[in-house]
């Protein structure tokens, strides 16, 4: 069972923080550890899943995609159709319960895309909570949408104007708060990054993605898909769907974020072309130059626009057990296009890099092979990007 | 013996408690890093802080940040600093030691880095986000090459976390004197006296406070109850400024002086 009590996936994750906060790591340890045992916290999650956010979310047949591409069926699992439209709130949900369990009536979180900052500011308006997130200045420029839906929902949003005032700044003025708040203050971490618990908590709280498609394969086509494939920013979606197959014989490939090319120097692809060290509390692959200095990811999609990744896709990349491929800006919006025109479904730009490298991969494959594509979100949020570029 | 060790010894037999001045490396270029250092020595800093800057510097407030964007900007890494600090060796006997966070260091590479440490001259090293169970390794490393490794307690440090934090350190427990990042600040929190006693009941190392300290009042107050006071971001902010070294000297003079009379 990984991670091991330090919350090591292999050499990978463990608690890289200041003093500060390592108390705080601790209780959380404990209060989630008894969480996980506690019938009616589980019950309770259970139902807000189900009655306040719609799980369980379809595994749709893409037929005219599958059609168009001539190889593999192509599944999506639709979380897309999720309340605040993505994956997002399966895990805000989690934690915001276990923000109130343990007595912190202010939780605070990061956001690039906004679509966590959202799902953060929905549970907080849900269970009236306190909340501020932090979000790039660049970030709150190409997401206005998300950045008004969050003010209307009560939270504070608050710009970061420092280094590439993106995903991984947001993150960083996160954790100054959090270090600055932490009697009061519940961090609501995005993505299966940061220190240990929370790679292994966020995955926890979407490995129902999941769950409930292993359950849904079975039923729809009698067997397990051949092929898992979903984007990798941080990596909870993709985390969450690999986590139930990962005993199973199904492959599994992560889609990072290619950007202008990954032999350029604007991409988001930290598995594929990063090296290994510590950002945000944990040991995972990042972009870095020579001397150690992060570098700053680009990603047409705000979503994967982040320098790290979380450690047990580390770890997954390393022991084989998953795959990591890169898309680019370019092919994403290709894949929004098809999805868009062939299902009459408008994927998130995030979502769009999985389904362009599914798309790809189907054609190679038989056509009695299974492919699901995490469809993490819906594209609302990005038309005004889509509308710039197309 | 380290020249830390020394350092708090002189002072102790002295009767008098530490200052210790921060400065970021290459901020706003080396060769003024190198001028500062002595002229700080000379307005009666102990021990010198050295940063290395980082480019997601999370345990830093705006002035630090400031410094290392600063720092970068002027082309500072690792290998720079450390040609930096030989150069000062040759002139100084004072304390140095670096304070960074984990990633250039590992990028540099752990044994490499403790034995350019110990061939530069550097005396400890303080890292902000490697808790001392993440340590194993360069406490390992800076034993075999007598580099002080010097880890911080917090408010929300527990007396169980303190044991093994002051078994871990060497050189000077360092004692953030509240919950947040470094800046200064008018007012500090009352609780650092009760912390700083129960720190000194588990050890006899000595303790220095840091973090948020602006002022000589405060400095004063702090020196009272530690063995040593730390001021950052407090000097950082003239670095950031015009004339540096003359009121870098003035201000350090000051902080000396209320520090070195209680």
């Amino acid at each position: 069972m990984l991670p091991n009590k330090l919350g090591y996936y292999d050499i990978f994750g463990g608690k890289f923080v200041p003093e500060t906060l390592m108390s705080a790591l601790d209780e959380l340890e404990k209060a989630y550890s008894k969480s996980k045992s506690d019938r009616s916290f589980k019950k309770n999650l259970d139902y807000y899943l189900k009655e306040y956010a719609g799980r369980p979310t379809p595994l749709y047949f893409a037929e005219r995609l599958t059609k168009k591409t001539g190889g593999a069926k192509i599944y999506l699992k639709r979380e897309d159709l999720l309340h605040t439209g993505a994956h997002k709130i399966n895990n805000t949900l989690g934690q915001a319960l276990l923000a109130i369990k343990m007595g912190k009536p202010r939780i605070i979180a990061e956001t690039g895309a906004g679509q966590h900052g959202v799902a953060t500011a929905t549970v907080a308006a849900l269970f009236g909570l306190e909340c501020e997130v932090f979000m790039g200045e660049e970030d709150i420029k190409r997401q206005a949408i998300n950045v008004f839906k969050m003010k209307l929902l009560g939270a504070k949003v608050t710009p970061v104007a420092s280094g590439s005032k993106t995903l991984k700044d947001a993150m960083n003025e996160a954790i100054r708060d959090w270090v600055t708040n932490v009697r009061s203050t519940y961090y609501v971490i995005g993505s299966v990054a940061g220190p240990h618990p929370y790679p292994m908590m966020v995955r926890d709280f979407q490995s129902i993605i999941g769950k409930e498609a292993r359950c849904q394969s079975q039923a729809l086509f009698g067997k397990l898909p051949d092929y898992l494939v979903a984007c990798v920013g941080g990596g909870s979606n993709a985390m969450g769907l690999f986590y139930a197959f990962l005993k199973d014989r199904v492959k599994m490939v992560g889609v990072e974020a290619a950007g202008l090319g990954i032999n350029t120097a604007r991409h988001a692809a930290t598995l594929c072309k990063g090296s290994v060290g510590v950002l945000h509390g944990s040991k995972s692959y990042l972009l870095q130059d020579d001397d150690g200095q992060i570098e700053i990811a680009h990603s047409i999609s705000a979503g994967l626009d982040y320098p790290g990744v979380g450690p047990e896709h580390s770890f997954l990349k390393e022991s084989g057990r998953a795959k990591y491929v890169a898309v680019t800006d370019k092919e994403a919006l290709e894949g929004f296009k098809m999805l868009t025109e062939l299902e009459g479904i408008i994927p998130a730009l995030e979502s769009s890099h999985a389904v362009y490298y599914a798309s790809r991969l189907a054609k190679r494959l038989p056509k009695n092979k299974v492919i699901i594509v995490c469809l993490s979100g819906r594209g609302d949020k990005d038309i005004d990007i889509v509308r710039g570029v197309l | 013996m380290n020249r830390i060790d020394k350092k708090f010894r002189e002072l102790k037999k002295e009767k008098k408690k530490a200052f210790i001045a921060y400065i970021t490396a290459g901020d706003p270029n080396l060769a003024t890093t190198g001028k500062l250092v002595i002229a700080l020595e000379k307005s009666g800093a102990d021990i010198i802080e050295l940063g290395i800057p980082f480019s997601d510097p999370l345990a830093d407030g705006p002035t630090i940040q400031a410094a290392s964007q600063r720092a970068l900007k002027s082309g500072a890494n690792l290998k720079k600093i450390f040609k930096t600090v030989s150069a000062i060796r040759k002139k100084t006997d004072v304390p140095l030691v670096f304070m960074t966070y984990c990633n250039p260091v590992l990028r540099y590479g752990l044994p490499g880095f403790f034995k350019a440490c110990g061939r530069c001259g550097v005396d400890g090293v303080i890292i902000p986000d490697l808790p001392a169970e993440e340590a194993g390794e360069i406490i390992k490393l800076g034993r075999k090459n007598g580099i002080a490794t010097i880890f911080l307690a917090a408010p929300t440090s527990t007396r169980k976390r303190i044991i093994n934090i002051a078994r871990n350190s060497n050189g000077f427990i360092y004692y953030v004197s509240l919950t947040g990042v470094t800046g200064a600040r008018s007012k500090l929190p009352a609780e650092f006296k009760s912390k700083v006693k129960l720190i000194k009941s588990v050890t006899d190392k000595p303790v220095a406070v840091g973090f948020g300290v602006s002022s000589a009042a405060q400095a004063k107050e702090i020196a009272g109850a530690a063995d040593g006071v730390i001021v950052g971001s407090a000097i950082v902010k003239i670095i950031g400024e015009k004339n540096i070294i003359p009121r870098v000297s003035r201000f350090a003079r000051i902080l000396a002086k209320a520090i070195h009379s209680v």
